[in-house]
């Protein structure tokens, strides 16, 4: 990737992150000249832990997408579809009935557990380079399981506050987290993209089939559970604190193999970055909607992000004729 | 010709159980063999695929023990199967190895690649793709060569273009070729020395036209030469 390709996501990414601090701007700025202070505060307390959450969380799904399909040999593995976001989410929910949903590091094991649950599981089922189809079923199989292991414990809720938290987060949101929340998300992520980011050249020798990845000196068994483990914990950190948010970690690495000329492991960094600014602006969007209320963020992604899916799939479909 | 490549005791349960091999700087050595007899194998072995055991030396060096980087300038590997797992254009793939820039023209050219360099590796034919990934295993010009059939899906031109290159190149630089083939009058034109491969291990190893004129390969692999072709052995 050229060093201008670099500098412009970072510009992106830099205005994606002002405009979440910044939208909607007309109440921040009449707050701000009326009460400083109180200005300040709404800045710092409400809308920096927001822009850092969505800066921390869809770097997160863009690298951990990337490094998965990267690993999986397909542009269709991304933790929402291989089960890894759905399998977070019920290990959450399952802590959350235990501690409740303001114990975040409790709710985070939970969740890096069931993230970890589910990759581990996606492996055993589909191999480690799975075609798109035993891919797709294998992830949609944990996906399903999760799903209905998750609304399973929904009914068996102990009391309906504790259906509607679970209900409200299930659904992926942002808003009304501290500072120590999105730190709880935030550093778990960064040093799994950190760490993800050591990997790329053994990804990329992927490409090559995993024959000469070993000839290079690479060990595959230690590639898959690292970009396992990693994607788990980041994953899974960022789904405690946030829900479940889909296709970020789909849709970022698809635009940032474009930009590295189609080498998987190299589309880590821009894919974080991609998936840091599509969040933010995500985040942006449902805030200045006017819909009277805020939608969940979760929602909004997979509204945008499902049809991008069904013309990733026809797009794939009409290569292989 | 050094002595360039020393291995003991390459072993995989019920597939492989070479107990030595030498190979010599700036020779084409051809490994032949029938399905099945432990020649990839012997490469993977030889290239560190899958934890075989026994004790690799590369001009003094244990690749088990370099670094990637280090390990791609002692040797490279290229795989019988021609796909790729992401449809990069052929000159990005070269690149993935560490392709000696100073060399990298000459393959590129000796294996014409400039037509479709800039295409994507899903939108060439399978003898183009072969020559680009060829190119590829190639291009870091390290001191041993693995390949596994190079001349697999090539037209008859191109195969013995290719072996020919192979040749003058080990010969050139000081390279250990040892390739895998199935076509045995090529290899008795172009090796410099021939192994033959049966259950798992080296059964004969010398002068390519006095071990194909021999009475090794009927007994290997079932056919002999009559009239100037092969055919079953009566």
């Amino acid at each position: 990737m050229s060093m201008r390709s670099v500098m412009l996501l970072s510009l992106l990414l830099g205005g994606a992150f002002l405009l979440s601090l910044l939208v909607p701007m007309w109440p921040i700025l009449g707050l701000l000249s009326q009460d400083r202070e109180l200005g300040i505060g709404v800045l710092t307390q409400l809308r920096l832990p927001r822009a850092l959450l969505a800066l921390a969380y869809g770097a997160m799904l863009g690298a951990s997408g990337a490094a998965i399909q990267a690993l999986f040999a397909n542009p269709l593995a991304s933790p929402d579809l291989t089960g890894t976001t759905s399998g977070a989410a019920l290990g959450a929910v399952l802590t959350a009935y235990i501690f409740g949903f303001s114990a975040p590091l409790a709710l985070s094991l939970g969740a890096v557990a069931g993230a970890l649950g589910a990759l581990v599981l996606l492996l055993l089922l589909a191999g480690a380079r799975a075609e798109t189809g035993t891919l797709l079923l294998a992830g949609l199989a944990i996906s399903a399981l999760a799903g209905a292991l998750t609304t399973l414990a929904l009914a068996l809720a102990p009391s309906p506050f504790a259906f509607y938290d679970a209900y409200e987060w299930l659904m992926g949101s942002l808003v009304d987290r501290s500072l120590g929340q999105a730190a709880f998300a935030g550093i778990p992520a960064l040093v799994s993209i950190a760490l993800l980011l050591r990997l790329t050249r053994a990804l990329d020798s992927l490409t090559l089939g995993e024959e000469v990845a070993q000839s290079f000196g690479h060990d595959i068994g230690r590639l898959r559970r690292w970009v396992v483990c990693l994607s788990a914990l980041g994953v899974g950190a960022c789904v405690a604190i946030c829900g479940a948010i889909g296709f970020i970690g789909l849709v970022a690495p698809i635009f940032a193999r474009r930009l590295t000329g189609g080498h998987p492991g190299r589309a880590v960094l821009p894919a974080s970055l991609l998936g840091a600014s599509l969040l933010l602006l995500a985040d942006s969007a449902v805030r200045a909607a006017p819909l009277g209320r805020t939608l969940p963020i979760g929602v909004l992604t997979a509204l945008l992000g499902a049809p991008f899916f069904l013309w990733l799939v026809a797009h794939m479909r009409w290569r292989l004729r | 010709m050094s002595l360039l490549v020393e291995a003991q005791g390459l072993a995989l349960p019920g597939r492989l159980g070479v107990t030595s091999i030498t190979l010599q700087a700036g020779a084409l050595t051809c490994l032949i063999g029938p399905n099945g007899s432990g020649k990839t194998s012997l490469l993977h072995a030889l290239a560190g695929i899958g934890r075989p055991a026994g004790q690799v030396r590369i001009g003094g060096t244990d690749p088990a023990a370099a670094s990637p980087q280090q390990r791609q300038r002692l040797l490279t590997y290229l795989p019988a199967a021609r796909e790729v797992a992401w449809p990069l254009d052929a000159r990005s793939l070269i690149g993935l190895g560490i392709p000696e820039p100073e060399y990298l023209p000459r393959v590129m050219e000796a294996l014409d690649l400039a037509a479709f360099e800039d295409r994507r590796m899903d939108r060439l034919s399978t003898g183009e793709r072969s020559r680009v990934l060829i190119a590829r295993a190639l291009a870091p010009r390290p001191p041993l060569l693995l390949l596994d059939e190079p001349a697999a899906n090539l037209d008859p031109l191109w195969q013995l273009r290719l072996m020919a290159f192979l040749k003058t190149e080990a010969h050139a630089n000081g390279q250990a070729a040892l390739v895998a083939v199935h076509d045995l009058d090529l290899a008795g034109a172009y090796a410099d020395r021939l192994l033959i491969m049966a259950r798992g291990r080296i059964v004969a190893d010398g002068d390519p036209e006095e071990l194909l004129a021999g009475d090794v390969v009927p007994r290997v692999f079932g056919i002999e030469r009559a009239e100037g072709r092969w055919r079953p052995v009566a």
